[in-house]
């Protein structure tokens, strides 16, 4: 049963006999939203998508405390055979109000949402577009839908066009997925241009928002926010595993019966619903990020700062400053060094291989915090500096990587 | 219409183009064990001979493609169905 899997056995031993195993690496605990300990070792937290730093936010504790002592640890159940909790329709209340949208659900985790979500909407004969680089849960929301898929080239409105025209004349809805921020290189979805060619193919649209919301536009709703393309948006999906610190995710839309969807898609219907705890500190945590624009602006200027500085230090960066910055790696074993070495030099950041990545190249990954300071990002700049002259990669070798 | 023949000549041509073209091209090589094209480099090959052909492979199709001769069938069967 297992034999299948021999090649990738291998393959994960080559990549942890370099030093530790890049996908398995254990705190001893986790001290703050930018600081764990590792084998005794303080090391800088550069790969949590913790974005705005509320994993340890004070108020937002105390609400998930005060729920777990007053309504239990679990719902032990989905919305459906156990029924919705006070909380569970508050909090739907409270982001489709912070979303300015009518409705919205709310699921287990971003993957469910996304797995719910496409499976329901697109139905046979239907057609979903998606973005060749999206993210696997999209990928697999997909293959559960009986609608026919298609990808477009990444952030190529044109090639969208183009396979839209080819559709064109056959029946069925079309469904256009893109996301707000790509979660590998941080480079983002050209929104304007998709609502363009959605608009004139007569398609809808669906945005994952995971890694921009709480991180772009004027009050954090994600990019169709910063780019002013919410009323084209139909359908907006997110997570509250980044900026919201916990755990879930989410629909919102404005359309005229979108109840039905918690009759159908079935990542809603048949697992178990969030435990009140989280609830209620994404509920607080929806509050923070409003009542705390300054966090955004925090954030915007670590991304930049990181982003700058390694620029200064001579690396080519995949994309424009944003939260994620990534390393491209020249090949897979200096990747797996370089990654070995930062975390040795107390800074963990994130190894990710192909076929997660775009064109399935390696990449050294960073996300930073609002919550990191000006000296822990040069301290981090200093150490990612350091390791990439001392393995070569400075300059040259990591251009003939682009 | 795509013929079988003309599809072969656009394949190998896609593969000059993209750099991966080895040796001489028939409908029984291996897509990924004899060009070498892992699973990425395969989406993006496929790609590249739908942008060049002006037509597109939905992804349920691609799962049926070992061979250049499974990749030509699906071209030849969706050139038509495009028209
Ligand atoms: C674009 C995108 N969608 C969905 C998800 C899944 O989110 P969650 O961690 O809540 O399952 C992620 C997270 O990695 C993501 O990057």
């Amino acid at each position: 049963m297992l034999e299948k899997f021999r090649a990738l056995r291998a393959e994960h031993a080559a990549v942890s006999a370099a030093g530790r195993d890049p996908f398995g690496v254990a705190f001893d605990t986790v001290l703050s939203a930018t600081e764990a300990v590792l084998e005794g070792r303080r090391v800088l937290l550069l790969g949590t998508n913790n974005y705005l730093g509320l994993t340890f936010d004070p108020d937002c504790i105390e609400d998930a405390a005060e729920a777990v002592r007053s309504l239990g640890t679990g719902t032990t159940g989905s919305r459906i055979a156990n029924g919705t909790y006070g909380g569970h329709a508050a909090l739907e209340a409270r982001l489709a109000r912070f979303l300015g949208r009518r409705s919205a659900m709310v699921f287990t985790t971003g993957y469910q949402a996304n797995l719910g979500a496409l499976a329901a909407l697109a139905g046979r004969g239907d057609h979903l577009l998606l973005d060749a680089d999206s993210h696997a849960s999209i990928y697999d929301g997909a293959r559960l839908s009986a609608a026919q898929v298609t990808r477009f080239r990444h952030n190529d409105p044109d090639d969208l066009r183009r396979r839209l025209r080819h559709l064109s004349s056959q029946p069925g809805e079309k469904l256009i997925v893109a996301e707000g921020i790509y979660s590998m290189l941080g480079d983002t979805a050209p929104l304007r241009e998709i609502v363009e060619v959605k608009r004139e193919a007569g398609a809808w649209l669906l945005v994952d928002e995971a890694h921009s919301l709480g991180v772009l536009g004027e009050s954090g709703r994600g990019l169709a926010e910063a780019e002013g393309v919410e009323a084209e948006v139909d359908f907006v999906v997110g997570t509250f595993s980044k900026s919201l610190g916990a755990i879930g995710g989410f629909l919102a839309s404005d359309l005229d019966g979108f109840d039905a969807l918690r009759l159908s898609a079935r990542a809603y219907m048949f697992t178990a619903s969030l435990p009140p705890s989280t609830v209620a500190s994404v509920t607080r945590a929806i509050e923070v990020m409003e009542a705390r624009p300054e966090l955004r602006e925090a954030l915007r200027r670590n991304g930049q700062r990181l982003h700058a500085g390694l620029s200064a230090a001579g690396f080519m960066l995949g994309a424009m400053p944003s939260p994620i910055v990534s390393l491209p790696m020249p090949d897979r074993e200096r990747a797996v060094l370089f990654w070995n070495r930062l975390l040795e030099a107390g800074v963990y950041a994130n190894l990710a291989l192909g076929p997660a990545t775009p064109g399935g190249k390696p990449l050294l990954r960073m996300s930073v915090s609002a919550l990191l300071t000006p000296a822990q990002i040069d301290a981090a700049v200093l150490a990612v500096a350091r390791t990439g002259e001392a393995l070569g990669l400075i300059g040259t070798a990591l251009e003939a990587a682009e | 219409m795509l013929d079988e023949q003309a599809a072969l000549r656009e394949i190998t041509a896609a593969l000059e183009e993209s750099g991966k073209l080895t040796g001489p091209v028939t409908m029984e090589t291996s897509i990924l064990h004899d060009l070498n094209l892992d699973s990425v480099g395969a989406i993006d090959f496929v790609m590249l001979l739908e942008t060049r052909l002006d037509t597109v492979i939905p992804m349920d199709r691609m799962a049926e493609i070992e061979t250049i001769g499974d990749l030509v069938r699906v071209l030849t069967s969706q050139a038509s169905a495009a028209n």
